[in-house]
């Protein structure tokens, strides 16, 4: 390989191996977040969309914890969601608009039921899994239905009205503010999701979805630490959920609906599972995906999303950062031989 | 009383015709196909098109439907669902969650996303008293089809030469091809003979469980309570199952309509903590 | 040898276990001393694997007791017994395929030393852990294939990953089913050889159907034939008792 192709594409590192070389920053990851603070004032009539592609990207990113790196299915990953997000409008609607505090709450508590729920969950094969994580979902969306005294139920919650981020910046309506908020969580959430997995918990998970008859003969009580992540998932959903009401002012039934775990199961998919990075790129795809398709055919969004997960699984396992890596090491592949 | 226990046997006995195609394919190949009910789906608006359009009588839908969405079930078991056997079970989820939005926006696009209205005909309509208790005629008939069905489809399984062959797959594909038996072409049928079952279910069930473009999903818990409750291993388990979901859901949202639509979830909570394995039978999918 | 101290490591009291009507361990009472060396033989079927997964907490037994070092583990779940000093191989590979063996043997290691769960370093800069880690790869001659995806080194090296995840976890008893089973002839010996150097302060229970290697490595034997302990005592015993020889040659068991 020529010097100055090794240099941009590190090969096999020596002494301690490729393992010490795995959590550390690579150029293009800090590229990306400078960028991304960058679109503040790139992109300043684009911020709402930007906002949404934040949220949906911590959505995708806590699912990525339980699936890519725990591996479990989840069909009802929105009830988290859901539920942050009602926890969050329900609090500022009733006067506590701190929003930063409004987060931590949703993220409790929709912890807590990823706690209470886990049980149930990591009780069964994944079938169960599937009637369990579906199951709980629509509970809570039925919940959310009957009681409309406190939700408003199918007209959604109004009057969401939130205080400044940190006392200091006043939501605006051009949505900087909101952009730049829930930018900074992901990215905070990004880097704690980054430390966890390249740690022995994280990487443990992972050993976990491979084969947990092994970790347990390891000595390793495994359903302690799949409850542990789908816990701290069910938080991090949460906390998306709020930002999307606290951002919006606004929050309806729909954050609980089917479509939204299956969107965001594409999302993951789409960008690549287990990368962490994959939930970024897949809510940037999809969100432009949608803002594109959405234009010509607003009402058969859903055709072209059903289209995309058959493709994903018929053609491009890996999503797009298993391409990119393909591509990439096919360019490797050429370097070597030239 | 007597009327609603009625009810919920005949909702129950649909949800084990909607279901048990699924119980088997799962059963045989380890393949969970979420899409299962867009199949119901396409029974049930055959039926409607054939019906209001075409004036076809209700009684030719019931074998068209089912004819219909075996043929469906067939092409797309050897030109789609083959590819994704060996599989994860995380891609047959995506894979078939993506069938089903297809075939939701395609219906929504075709027909429109209001509720879908068919008339019976008035041979079916109307109320009967037998023994006292006041019986809709319609809801006998579809008691007496499914039984038909159920009482069929197990003298297939435990006499016929196919039946033993299926079950033997079930029990183990490996050793079944083994002996010498065709597994893949046992599993197309199947795939096909479920499909058709759907199909039919959703010919019936059209008028008692409603149908709009969100059918597949409206009901994906149900047919996941009732395999995960029943079992895979035999038809008895989905069967008692099923009969126990109708009833608990019909009796629930009869006297608790508050909260009778959390019957089915308190069931599914109860049984997983009770037994996770389900209720009847051993471990569903492996 | 040594004398056999007072409380044997590893007991079984009346151990059963039943797969609706086939019995696979049936009345299964059994002591391994301190530092033992011992071989479990038995035809293919006999019931040596669901002996261990039962040993191990993988299976759960019909009847019967199980005692680790004098205290009762009988309903204690498998990552428990480990943590007190029980490990084991498995016949069947299980390994994490998309894991390297240094990823696996850290993981192993930091599970022992109470550090699996940290979850704020990486495990690239834990030294201590790398250290050790990259210690047991030398030793059992894997270091080459440290970063490679274990789904990808060859199968004997795959077979020794096996045994140095059961080691990183320091056990005081460790039991080996077929530790050599599908390596090509010439590695089997390799394989072994890691076995035999093993300390003292590790009881030893080796299952093996390659009679050459049980008598090269056993002091003791037992035979275990449809589920049941059907004879045991001192290596050179068994290798002269006719009735053994009539097992493996498939004949109709004799029952003692
Ligand atoms: N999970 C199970 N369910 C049902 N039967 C089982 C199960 N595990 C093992 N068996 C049966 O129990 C018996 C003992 O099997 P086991 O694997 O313990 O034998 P073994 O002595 O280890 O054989 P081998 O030398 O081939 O490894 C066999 O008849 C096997 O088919
Ligand atoms: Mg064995």
């Amino acid at each position: 390989m020529p010097q100055f192709l090794s240099m941009i594409w590190p090969g096999r590192a020596t002494s301690r191996g490729k393992l010490a070389d795995a959590a550390r920053w690579h150029p293009l990851e800090i590229g990306f977040w400078v960028l991304a603070l960058a679109l503040l004032w790139l992109l300043p009539t684009r911020l709402l969309l930007l906002n949404e592609i934040a949220i949906l990207a911590l959505f995708a990113l806590s699912l990525d914890l339980i699936l890519g790196y725990a591996g479990i299915v989840s069909l009802g990953h929105a009830a988290f969601f859901g539920l942050g997000a009602y926890i969050a409008g329900l609090l500022a609607r009733h006067g506590m608009n701190d929003p930063i505090l409004g987060l931590l709450a949703a993220g409790a508590g929709a912890g807590l039921l990823g706690l209470l729920s886990s049980f149930l969950v990591l009780r069964g094969t994944d079938l169960t899994k599937l009637m369990v994580t579906l199951g709980v979902a629509l509970i809570l969306r039925e919940l959310a239905n009957k009681f409309d005294a406190i939700t408003g139920g199918a007209d959604g919650l109004t009057g969401v009205t939130m205080g400044p981020v940190l006392g200091l910046f006043e939501f605006d309506i051009f949505g900087s503010t909101a952009y730049l908020y829930s930018l900074s969580v992901l990215f905070v959430l990004f880097l704690v999701a980054r430390q966890l997995v390249h740690s022995p918990f994280g990487l443990m998970l992972r050993a976990i979805k491979g084969n947990s008859l092994r970790t347990s003969a390891m000595g390793v009580p495994t359903n302690l630490r799949l409850v542990t992540i789908y816990t701290i998932a069910a938080a991090y959903a949460g906390i998306a959920g709020g930002l999307l009401a606290q951002t919006t002012q606004f929050v309806s039934l729909d954050v609980l609906d089917f479509h939204r775990s299956a969107d965001v199961l594409l999302v993951l998919v789409l960008g690549g599972s287990g990368l962490l990075w994959g939930a970024i790129i897949g809510a940037v795809a999809f969100k432009l995906m949608y803002d594109w398709l959405a234009a010509i055919t607003p009402q058969y969004w859903q055709f072209w999303v059903g289209m995309a997960l058959v493709a994903i699984v018929l053609f491009g396992r890996g999503g797009l950062l298993g391409l990119a890596g393909m591509l990439r090491d096919r360019l490797r592949g050429l370097g070597g031989r030239a | 009383m007597l009327t609603i226990l009625f009810d919920g046997f005949a909702y129950g006995m649909l949800l084990f015709v909607l279901a048990c195609g699924l119980s088997i394919t799962l059963g045989l190949m380890n393949f969970i196909n979420l899409a299962h009910g867009a199949f119901a789906m396409a029974g049930g608006y055959l039926t409607v098109v054939l019906m209001n359009r075409y004036g076809v009588s209700f009684f030719l839908c019931l074998p068209a439907g089912f004819i219909a969405t075996a043929f469906l079930g067939a092409i797309l078991e050897r030109t789609l669902y083959v590819h994704l056997y060996g599989k994860s079970h995380l891609d047959q989820v995506l894979f078939s969650i993506g069938l089903v939005f297809m075939a939701m926006s395609a219906i929504d696009y075709f027909m429109g996303a209001q509720q879908q209205l068919i008339t019976l005909p008035d041979s079916l309509r109307g109320r009967i008293d037998l023994f006292g208790i006041s019986i809709g005629v319609y809801r006998l008939f579809v008691i007496g089809i499914c039984l038909l069905l159920a009482v069929a489809l197990q003298l297939v399984l435990s006499k016929t030469r196919f039946g033993s062959q299926l079950r033997a797959a079930v029990d183990d594909p490996r050793v079944a091809q083994g002996l010498g038996i065709n597994v893949n072409l046992i599993f197309s049928l199947t795939f096909a003979f479920g499909s058709g079952l759907a199909g039919l279910g959703g010919v019936l069930g059209a008028e008692i469980l409603g149908l709009d473009p969100g059918f597949p999903v409206k009901f994906m818990i149900y047919f996941l309570v009732v395999i995960s409750v029943g079992g895979t291993t035999t038809l008895t388990g989905p069967f008692l199952a099923s009969i126990l979901l109708g009833i608990a859901d019909v009796a629930g949202k009869y006297y608790m309509p508050k909260i009778g639509s959390f019957i089915i979830y308190t069931i599914m909570v109860l049984v997983l903590i009770w037994r996770p394995q389900g209720l009847f039978g051993r471990a569903t999918a492996r | 040898m040594t004398p056999a101290p007072e409380v044997p490591v590893l007991e079984t009291r009346g151990l059963r276990k039943a797969f609706g009507g086939l019995i696979a361990t049936n009345d299964v009472s059994f002591r391994l001393p301190a530092g033992a060396r011992h071989a479990l033989i038995g035809p293919n079927g006999a019931g040596k694997t669901t002996l261990v997964n039962l040993l191990t907490g993988v299976l759960q037994p019909t009847d019967g007791r199980i005692l680790l070092n004098g205290r009762d583990v009988t309903t204690l779940p498998s990552h428990r017994r480990v943590q007190l000093g029980l490990a084991r191989t498995f016949q069947i590979n299980q390994l994490f395929p998309d894991l390297t063996p240094l990823e696996t043997l850290v993981l192993a290691v930091a599970q022992r030393e109470g550090k699996a769960t940290g979850w704020w370093r990486p495990v690239g800069r834990r030294g201590e852990l790398l250290d050790e880690a990259g210690d047991l790869l030398e030793r059992l001659g894997i270091a080459e294939e440290r970063d490679q995806p274990v789904a990808t080194i060859a199968y004997g090296k795959q077979r020794l990953l096996e045994i140095a995840v059961a080691l990183a976890a320091k056990p005081s008893v460790l039991l080996l089913d077929e530790p050599a089973a599908g390596v090509p002839e010439a590695e089997r010996h390799q394989i072994l050889d890691v076995v035999a150097a093993l300390p003292d302060s590790v009881s030893l229970v080796l299952i093996e159907h390659d009679m050459q290697l049980v008598f090269r490595f056993a002091h003791t034997i037992s035979v275990l034939v449809n589920g049941g302990l059907f004879m045991e005592g001192p290596a050179a015993e068994v290798a002269r008792d006719p009735r053994v020889k009539q097992v493996y040659l498939g004949e109709e068991p004799v029952y003692g």
